[in-house]
């Protein structure tokens, strides 16, 4: 592993000036700090994913499968009849350059192939060079390259180096999504077996366990009990919650990071007294699942298919157990799926008939805008809640807190959902000062850690693409006196408390959930001392 | 390196035109062979560009969402950048086509030493685009004069608020001047800017020589030239009547335009200049964005696709769940 930097170091070696050699010409270099260790085969074998082998990726022979070439022609073939999108944004792009300094990892890196019209080119230079007439009679001349070992390698480099945060497709003149040509290239180079462990892992976990950590049934329960008796400490009350209950209203599905690790941890107890406190006061009856128990999705990052597979879990565990209706906890590429591919992919086989358009019994509201896919954000139902006035919430309890609120991506660019949560925050905080405009909501910049680049071994690419958003963070921390950063995504939560440690040391992140969990006072509950993090309440510290 | 090539290649065909329809006198290869191939390979080939694209599929509903969704009645939605119906999705695609709303939002991320990005305001390609799209229009409109008999009102019109500086004789339209400055701003920055020019190709530059060859071309037939526009109609209206005759001293420059023309036509439908059927079919942009209220259908199928079933999740860990009280559904 490669030794990070210091802060100053890094933000004054950036470098926006390309080299004067045509990008053609400039090969590859993988350096370390900056890619990922290649997928265990095991993992890959797990799920039946090809040409699984040990390989690395500083080695000179990456041990393709003989036929490869032919293997990555046969698949850009097919997507382009697919996929729409694959073949126009192949066809149309005009190098305007308005995307080039739009994402994080151009801005923090400076590397000329992290601007995503030249991240897109990398694959659409082969794309001319083998399916269009001009780029097979100029060549070089028309923009076109053969493929080669070379390249394949600056491919997988690349491909590895965006998060598919969507950032750079807001800002293009056609909507060329370059999240989209990654999510072809990433399916394309998944046909020879070349993903990364990061992601290759957690997806053989969660076919098997349900989950990405690989959490069994019994762990699982083990760890929501573990939140249990601590919410008993804090406040007195215990929470019952079900698992794989049949015939529950409600069946809940969060990201296992969660589960997993702080800070999303104290999230999961937000959701955990929420759930005990609607119970409680209104008899909601609310299941969690341990076979559907990974909201998140790295299938995502590894091809459609593969999506597919893992998503399949939620509504066939919600037929099984004859729930009505889904809400799903705080996670970002998860919300992509649900909001932009669950019902396609899976609506029509596994949706069961039973389930019924979202309405919650407590307000009475129908969530219209969730008819088909019978799935809601835990955020629509909270602020839904809070509206109704059906919440008692006592915000001192995060008087500590100044807030300021991370956009996660896929939420903003493949969702839209920007009020709700600060509908809750505004009920939840005292204190909130929202980051600039141009680093918030549609513009918002990604963690720098998305789409399976959390692994430790690339940590000095994640410091550097999540440089836009800890700027922007400082900013409202300096000026402002922000010292929280709250975020509705799991992979923010385990992805920014290291980019904020780095960046900017004295702001800390929690989930949204967290502070309604600190704010809700359940009936009966003890005078709570501390929050959910076992840090003395404002006012409460020690005489 | 790729700009000079593109302005040679430029030159070069400028020079075909010259030499052939002037020296060689193939007045009607370049007046109505080359012109006519040109006009049927542009609408066949837009055409069957558009068509290609057609043919493959969409399979998921992917819109990129810039701004409020359609969630709770009290929410306001932003119903054009996160549009959840038709009319929306409508407005959205003519904000995009129209007035380049994309580009609008252009920033620019500067590093300043104290540590902080900040982001500088950065309209002048949103303009210079706007600029060039727009004049380019209205200079094709204007040229209809040359392609009916009567001449539309609505043509003449244009042509009369176009002229409205009356400064010189034959009177200046505004939009040549307006083209000509945003083509060469166009071809400023992908020279100036030191990533604009890094991810330029050879293919960006050509097509705004050709143009700008064109606009030059033609600027020099009307204010220097002045080719005789009457002559000049008699040869256009026996295109569109399939009448031809060749009309006497029209001048060779006229040749060189339509052959630029000519030459553009034919590159069109090969090259990036398709983004103006493209950009209607980006499904980023047209798709209605309420993915959860209607479900989208995806035309083809998963094959044989494998699934982890409950009953095999089940019987791996059914012991452990049993223990812990998760209920299952097959007693141990
Ligand atoms: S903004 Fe769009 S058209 Fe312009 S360079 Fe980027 S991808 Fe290409
Ligand atoms: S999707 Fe995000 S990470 Fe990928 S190229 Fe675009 S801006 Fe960069």
């Amino acid at each position: 592993m490669s030794t990070l930097p210091r802060p100053e170091e890094l933000y004054a070696k950036i470098n926006h000036t390309p080299p004067k050699a045509d990008w053609m010409d400039v090969p590859v270099d993988i350096k370390p700090g900056r890619y990922c260790y290649a997928a265990n085969p095991d993992s890959l074998n797990y799920v039946g994913l090809p040409h699984a082998r040990k390989w690395n990726p500083l080695d000179e022979d990456w041990k393709l499968p003989e036929n490869w070439k032919e293997i990555i022609f046969n698949g850009i073939r097919e997507r382009l009849d697919k996929y729409r999108s694959f073949k126009v944004f192949m066809d149309i792009c005009v190098r305007c350059g308005a995307c080039a300094d739009k994402c994080h990892f151009f801005i923090g890196s400076g590397d000329p192939k992290n601007m995503p019209v030249l991240r897109a080119e990398l694959i659409r230079s082969v794309y001319r060079g083998e399916f269009t007439t001009f780029g097979k009679l100029l060549g070089k001349f028309a923009g076109a390259r053969p493929l080669t070992e070379e390249v394949l390698k600056e491919w997988w480099y690349y491909l590895f180096q965006c998060s598919e945060c969507r950032r750079c497709s807001v800002f293009c003149p056609y909507g060329i999504d370059t999240a989209e040509i990654t999510i072809m290239g990433r399916e394309l180079i998944n046909l020879l077996g070349l993903n990364i462990d990061w992601i290759a892992t957690p997806v053989a976990n969660c076919y098997r366990t349900g989950n990405h950590l690989g959490i069994q049934p019994h762990a699982f329960f083990d760890m929501i009990d573990f939140f249990c008796d601590d919410i008993e400490d804090i406040t007195g009350i215990r929470p019952e919650p079900q698992f794989n209950k049949k015939g529950a209203d409600i069946l809940f599905v969060t990201p296992s990071g969660d589960v997993f690790a702080d800070p999303g941890t104290y999230t999961c107890m937000g959701y955990l007294i929420l759930f005990e406190y609607l119970k409680r006061e209104y008899g909601l009856d609310v299941t969690w699942s341990t076979y559907a128990s990974e909201g998140g999705n790295f299938g995502f990052f590894t091809s459609h298919e593969t999506m597919k597979r893992l998503n399949s879990k939620i509504y066939m565990e919600a037929a099984r157990l004859g729930v009505k209706w889904i809400i799903g906890g705080e996670c970002g590429h998860m919300w992509r799926v649900l909001h932009q591919y669950m019902d396609t992919l899976n609506g029509p086989e596994f949706q069961s008939s039973n389930m019924t358009v979202p309405k919650n019994p407590i307000t009475g509201t129908v969530f219209q805008h969730a008819a088909s896919t019978k799935m809601i954000h835990i955020t629509e139902f909270t602020a839904d809640l809070i509206k109704h006035g059906k919440l008692n919430l006592d915000k001192s309890r995060n008087a500590g807190i100044h807030l300021t609120w991370h956009d996660s991506c896929n939420t903003s660019r493949g969702m839209g959902l920007f009020e709700e949560p600060r509908y809750i925050i505004r009920h939840v905080v005292d204190k909130f000062t929202d980051m600039p405009p141009g680093t918030i909501r549609e513009e918002t910049f990604c963690c720098g850690g998305g789409a399976g680049l959390n692994a430790g071994e690339c940590e000095e690419l994640r410091m550097m693409g999540g440089l836009p958003r800890a700027s922007a963070v400082k900013y409202v921390h300096e000026k402002y006196g922000v010292n929280m950063l709250g975020c509705v995504c799991a992979i923010d939560r385990a992805v920014l408390p290291g980019t904020m440690k780095y960046w900017v040391p004295e702001v800390t992140v929690c989930g949204l959930h967290e502070l309604v969990g600190n704010a809700l006072v359940i009936p009966g509950e003890k005078e709570r001392e501390v929050n959910l993090r076992g840090e003395d309440l404002p006012g409460k510290e020690d005489e | 390196m790729k700009a000079l090539y593109s302005l040679f290649l430029v030159f070069a065909l400028a020079a075909i035109a010259l030499v052939g329809a002037g020296a060689l006198g193939m007045e009607r290869t370049f007046g109505l062979y080359i012109p006519f191939l040109a006009a049927a390979v542009f609408v066949v080939g837009f055409c069957w560009r558009v068509v290609q694209w057609g043919k493959s599929a969409v399979p998921f509903c992917i819109p990129t969402t810039c701004g409020q969704q359609e969630s709770l009645p009290w929410i306001k939605q932003s119903t054009i950048e996160n549009p959840s119906t038709t009319t929306g999705v409508v407005l959205r695609m003519l904000l995009e086509v129209l007035l380049f709303r994309s580009l609008f939002r252009n920033n620019q991320p500067q590093l300043y030493s104290d540590g902080r990005v900040r982001y500088a305001s950065s309209k002048w390609l949103w303009l210079g685009a706007l600029a060039f799209h727009y004049s380019f229009l209205i200079i094709f409109l204007r040229h209809m004069r040359f392609f009916t008999e009567p001449v539309p009102a609505l043509i003449r019109g244009i042509e009369s608020v176009d002229s409205m500086l009356q400064i010189a004789a034959p009177t200046l339209y505004l939009t040549d001047l307006v083209f000509i400055a945003a083509v060469t701003y166009l071809f400023l920055r992908r020279v100036v800017v030191p990533n604009i020019r890094y991810i330029s190709q050879v293919q960006d530059y050509f097509p705004l020589f050709l143009i700008l060859g064109i606009g030059l071309s033609g600027i020099f037939m009307r204010y220097f030239a002045k080719v005789d526009i009457m002559a000049v109609k008699e040869l256009t209206m026996g295109l569109v009547t399939f009448s031809w005759k060749a009309p006497q001293g029209i001048g060779a420059i006229f040749y060189v335009h339509l052959f630029l023309v000519s030459v553009l036509l034919i590159y069109f439908p090969l090259s990036k200049l398709m983004h103006m059927g493209g950009v209607f079919l980006s499904p980023t942009r047209n798709m209605n964005c309420a993915s959860r209220k209607f479900r989208h259908i995806n035309p083809w199928k998963f094959e044989n696709v494998h699934y982890h079933t409950y009953e095999e999740y089940e019987d791996e860990f059914r012991e452990k769940m049993v223990e812990k009280g998760i209920p299952v559904e097959k007693p141990l």
